[in-house]
């Protein structure tokens, strides 16, 4: 419940806002949005199958964030930051729509 | 991993759970996490919106992008410099052509002077000549214009009617007249001259000159100086039909 509102607030907080995506960020933000996103799917899925685990959550939550940007930051000194941010997101994408389809089996039995 | 079935329901009824009582520390970091995650998926997406057309460039692109810029600029700079170098190349030429212009219109109005062909005005002297009739024939108005002449005189005319030049012919005509280039003028003359008017009283008062012959003639000269001598007639000037200019060089 106090996920639903963090994220709704969150959201909210974002349109109020209106930050502009500091320089130095601007390449990350996008890998780090769909790697934490894939660490909430994650998270949720672990959830249903009653193994949640708050401190493994941020844990996987963090590094995911911090990986995806130094992925990114590696591609782009090697001179592939294009396509190395592209297969990122390929895995990333993978990886969430195995984690919500198993969430789908649990709440749908489908 | 358990038994299949009882975990997919209890993940179902853990979700309930969790949704109808919502206090505890993993709730709260979830929460959180998930209130970071929102905002910066709306922070992205707004400044995709803004930026949507360099945002997903790579740092490859964007180099490309300040090259071909960079490039663009070094071609216009070039035009530019070609531009301005061949504007510099006009004003020269315009400059020139009009000291040109001004150097020929000088020589023209000194060459105007010397054929006759054009007015002239500035100080000299007026020679009046008058005498019993038959004294003053064209002999005695030839010399005394020569020696106006080599006397500096730069323009001349008779009776404000004939201008006198280099080529002019003076012949005796019916009567108390001279023809000067058939042109009939009669008895008194008028000389105007203009030149240094001392020099060229001089030149009349020579001794056994002009003066002295119209007087021994029984013939009157008077000289008058004059700060300005207005030459008005003029002569046309057909251009040569036989003689050509040598080319210079």
């Amino acid at each position: 419940m106090i996920g639903a509102i963090g994220l709704a607030l969150g959201i909210l907080l974002g349109f109020v806002l209106e930050p502009d995506v500091p320089f130095w960020m601007e390449p990350y933000l996008p890998i780090a949005v769909v790697a934490a996103l894939d660490a909430v799917f994650g998270a949720l899925r672990a959830f249903l199958d009653g193994i949640f685990d708050d401190k493994v959550f941020v844990v996987s939550f963090v590094s995911n964030v911090l990986i995806a940007a130094l992925i990114v930051y590696l591609g782009d000194q090697l001179g592939v930051g294009g396509q190395l941010s592209t297969g990122v997101i390929v895995v990333l994408g993978i990886r969430i729509f195995s984690n919500v389809a198993a969430i789908r089996r649990h709440l749908f039995h489908a | 991993m358990p038994d299949q079935a009882a975990d997919e329901s209890t993940g179902r009824a853990r979700l309930v759970a969790a949704l109808r009582r919502p206090t505890s520390r993993s709730q709260l970091t979830a929460g959180v996490l998930l209130g970071v995650l929102g905002f910066a998926a709306v922070v992205q997406m707004h400044s995709s919106d803004q930026a949507d057309r360099y945002a997903g460039a790579s740092q490859e692109d964007l180099i490309q992008l300040i090259n071909a810029q960079a490039v663009a600029e070094e071609r216009v700079e070039d035009q530019i410099a070609a531009l301005e170098a061949t504007r510099n190349e006009l004003e020269g030429h315009t400059a020139d052509t009009e000291v040109a212009l001004e150097l020929a219109r000088r020589q023209a109005s000194a060459l105007g002077i010397l054929t006759g062909t054009s007015p002239a005005v500035g100080p000299g002297i007026e020679v009046a000549v008058d005498g019993p009739p038959l004294s003053v024939g064209s002999q005695e108005l030839v010399s005394g214009i020569q020696e106006l002449r080599s006397a500096g005189a730069e323009a001349m005319q008779v009776n404000g009617v004939v201008r006198l030049v280099g080529s002019s012919s003076i012949v005796d005509g019916p009567g108390d007249s001279v023809i000067i280039d058939g042109t009939q003028v009669a008895a008194p003359f008028l000389i105007e001259a203009i030149g240094n008017a001392a020099a060229l009283e001089k030149a009349v008062f020579f001794p056994d000159g002009f003066a002295e012959d119209i007087e021994s003639a029984d013939g009157e000269v008077s000289v008058r100086r004059l700060n300005r001598v207005e030459i008005t007639s003029t002569r046309t000037v057909s251009p040569p039909q036989y003689a050509e200019p040598v080319p210079e060089g």
